[in-house]
């Protein structure tokens, strides 16, 4: 006995010695810092090619610097660069936090970090190089396809893994919509790069024609669907509660729509190749999967917004969360405008023309990053041991000239595309087309430099953010949380 | 429901399990039966595998990313087969690997492009767009004038496709290399450009 209670105060000593168990908070400040960093570059591209566009003398006659080689470079580096490091950074601080552990290996996870930008800094090489697949969203050569495999399985590993080994009996919400963004992009992935190498740097796909075509925009709809959209939605689940201060609106609403929205997302890529040599069935097996879709769109939105039911005037005082409510009206905006475009009449006028670049912009501009912004504003003070950004008027800044960028980019390409459809279908009383194709770029002029000014207002607003995340991040040092000790084993 | 509900959001293997099987049945459903279709798997009259020189052709319309301004894909709609032709069918794109149908048009449809303009005036706008085309946004393409085909990588490329299933014979593939003597990489593009879709007028 007594030698026992001789003992207790020395090993209470020891374990005051021993750090107290924390969260891998290294790979959330990579992914994080690397979010911001790709950030500007996939928009600054994006600016310069949407220069090129209004005046073409941009592209210098130089291969590396052309419009065709660089608009890849664009939407990869905007989707896997930026899109892909915030949900990264914000799914490892989320399994983290709802599992009540420290991920499950931080090598794996290292592996991930350091694969995942090898193989942008492979793309930004290998693009301006003409190094390309072919397919939109999916030019990286096979063997930066392979490496993006294998890091998406180290990701799966360890996220997967860790929920593997949680101290919370349920799994949250939030890392339903990271799971499904994991398998379903490794499906994805997986089947739409199939290849047949023809040497190191060139390769055909294995599938030909129409049946290329659909699995290229099963997979391209669906990289909007998961990568883009389940996966931002675990960020709302997460980051607006945890913001708010207020709890979800609904659970019941998150399981309806969680499965909804996964089984549904699935059906809508023929939407993409409506009136085309796909056969009719597949088209309209596309179109009403995505009219039905608008429901469990919605019903995201719903349950995002009405979490800030009771505590409204956080929109007016917190721009943080003004930037993720903003957000989530993008989504419904682009949710309810791609099903009405997805109907073949209305696709017939909207399908390649500049209304397709202005709806998906909606929801990458407004949807992805302002989310993205949102949680990184949220995270980045966190992962510095700082109690905030470093100036919250600088956030009011970035809030508003991008709000305004975004305005102007949709608003120009919508009516840039109806005009272009209305241009490209009108006929005279003679049966005779009225204008030569060209007469339409002519007339679509102005609005490509206006939409050069919004993008380049949103990538200005990214700079704001870039220089509160250096003064946030140079009055604090690296803070990896603590685990809470005590726990519930509910 | 949540009490059902309850046995998945707490089982690691269930949900994955799950979330695999939600996933996959739209794009099975949508995908495998185009292989077992005529119209999609047969090509029509008229349709081949591409030349050498035209092979050499399309990869650099792939690599100078072409598809991202350019559709191949004329629609059954009055306006665009007035403007473009007859409208594309299926069987036309069976040797297509990938397919290049594009998804935007900052310029018009080429998929019956084929014959529509001398091979000078091909030259000559993909050169400098704006001589021809004065509102034209289209780059500029110098550098294929003045790029030699290499002959070498052709064969791989042709056996590449061979085994994805485009019928090269063997004698097609160890002809290939004398077809490309001499050509520049304008020279190949106009011919894979002069090649589109003959097949349907």
């Amino acid at each position: 006995m007594n030698a026992l209670m001789s003992l207790s105060p020395h090993e209470s000593a020891h374990a005051q010695v021993v750090p107290a168990p924390t969260y891998n908070d290294t790979i959330v400040r990579q992914f994080a810092i690397a979010a911001v960093v790709w950030g500007v570059v996939s928009m600054l591209v994006g600016v310069f090619i949407a220069a090129q566009m209004a005046w073409p003398a941009l592209n210098f006659d130089l291969p590396w610097l052309s419009f065709g080689r660089l608009r890849p470079l664009h939407t990869n580096a905007a989707i896997f660069a930026f899109g892909g490091c915030a949900l990264f950074a914000t799914s490892y601080w989320v399994v983290q936090r709802t599992c009540q552990v420290r991920v499950i290996s931080d090598k794996l996870a290292a592996l991930h970090f350091w694969l995942w930008q090898l193989v942008i800094v492979g793309a930004a090489i290998t693009l301006p190089l003409g190094i390309t697949r072919g397919k939109e969203y999916a030019e990286l050569e096979w063997p930066l396809s392979i490496a993006i495999a294998v890091a998406w399985v180290a990701y799966a590993v360890v996220f997967f893994g860790t929920i593997g080994i949680r101290k919370v009996r349920h799994i949250y919400v939030a890392n339903w919509f990271y799971g499904a963004f994991i398998i379903a992009v490794a499906l994805l992935h997986i089947t739409n790069a199939m290849s047949m190498p023809a040497s190191l740097w060139k390769s055909y796909s294995v599938y030909a024609g129409v049946q290329d075509a659909m699995v290229q925009w099963w997979y391209g709809h669906n990289a909007v669907g998961f990568f883009l959209t389940a996966g931002f939605l675990g960020i709302v689940y997460y980051f607006i509660p945890k913001q708010a201060e207020r709890p979800v609106y609904s659970y019941r609403l998150s399981i309806v729509h969680f499965w909804a929205l996964i089984f549904t997302y699935m059906w809508a890529g023929p939407h993409h190749l409506h009136y085309t040599a796909l056969p009719d069935w597949t088209q309209s097996l596309g179109m009403v999967f995505s009219l039905i879709l608008l429901a469990p769109s919605w019903g995201g939105m719903i349950n995002g917004v009405m979490t800030l039911s009771g505590a409204w005037h956080k929109l007016r005082d917190d721009p943080i969360i003004r930037f993720m409510i903003v957000a989530l009206s993008f989504y419904g905006i682009a949710t309810f405008e791609g099903p009405m475009m997805s109907i073949k009449t209305v696709n017939a006028l909207s399908h390649y023309t500049d209304w397709g670049i202005g709806h998906v912009h909606g929801g990458t501009l407004g949807w992805v990053g302002f989310i993205s912004m949102g949680a990184l504003y949220y995270l980045i003070p966190r992962l510095y041991g700082q109690p905030r950004m470093y100036s919250l008027r600088a956030i009011e800044l970035h809030f508003w000239i991008s709000t305004l960028g975004i305005v102007l980019y949709i608003a120009s390409m919508w009516i840039a595309g109806v005009m272009q459809g209305l241009m490209w279908r009108s006929v005279n009383a003679d049966g005779s087309l009225t204008y030569t194709f060209v007469e339409s770029v002519k007339s679509s002029m102005p609005f490509y430099i206006i939409r050069f000014v919004g993008g380049l207002m949103y990538l200005s607003g990214m700079a704001v953010m870039t220089w509160n995340v250096v003064r946030t991040i140079s009055a604090g040092k690296a803070h990896d949380a603590r685990i809470p000790a005590a726990l519930v084993h509910a | 429901m949540s009490l059902s509900h309850e046995k998945i959001e707490t089982s690691n293997w269930l949900m994955i399990v799950l979330i695999l099987v939600v996933v996959a049945i739209g794009g099975l459903v949508e995908i495998v039966p185009l292989y077992f279709q005529k119209s999609t798997t047969q090509p029509i009259a008229g349709v081949a595998p591409d030349s050498a020189l035209r092979v050499v052709g399309r990869d650099i319309y792939i690599r100078e990313g072409c598809y991202n301004c350019h559709s191949q894909m004329i629609r059954p709609l009055v306006a665009e087969t007035m403007r473009y032709g007859h409208y594309s069918v299926a069987g036309e794109y069976v040797y297509d690997h990938p397919f290049q149908w594009g998804s935007k048009r900052t310029g018009p449809d080429l998929h019956r492009v084929g014959g529509k303009y001398s091979d000078e005036w091909q030259r000559l706008h993909l050169i400098r767009p704006r001589d021809l085309v004065p509102e034209s946004i289209m780059p500029g393409y110098p550098w294929l004038e003045h790029t030699s085909v290499e002959a070498w990588p052709v064969q791989a490329h042709m056996g590449a496709l061979r085994r994805v299933g485009v019928p090269y014979t063997d004698a097609q593939i160890a002809e290939a290399p004398a077809e490309l003597k001499g050509k520049t990489e304008l020279d190949a593009l106009v011919a894979y450009l002069q090649g589109l879709g003959l097949a349907l007028r």
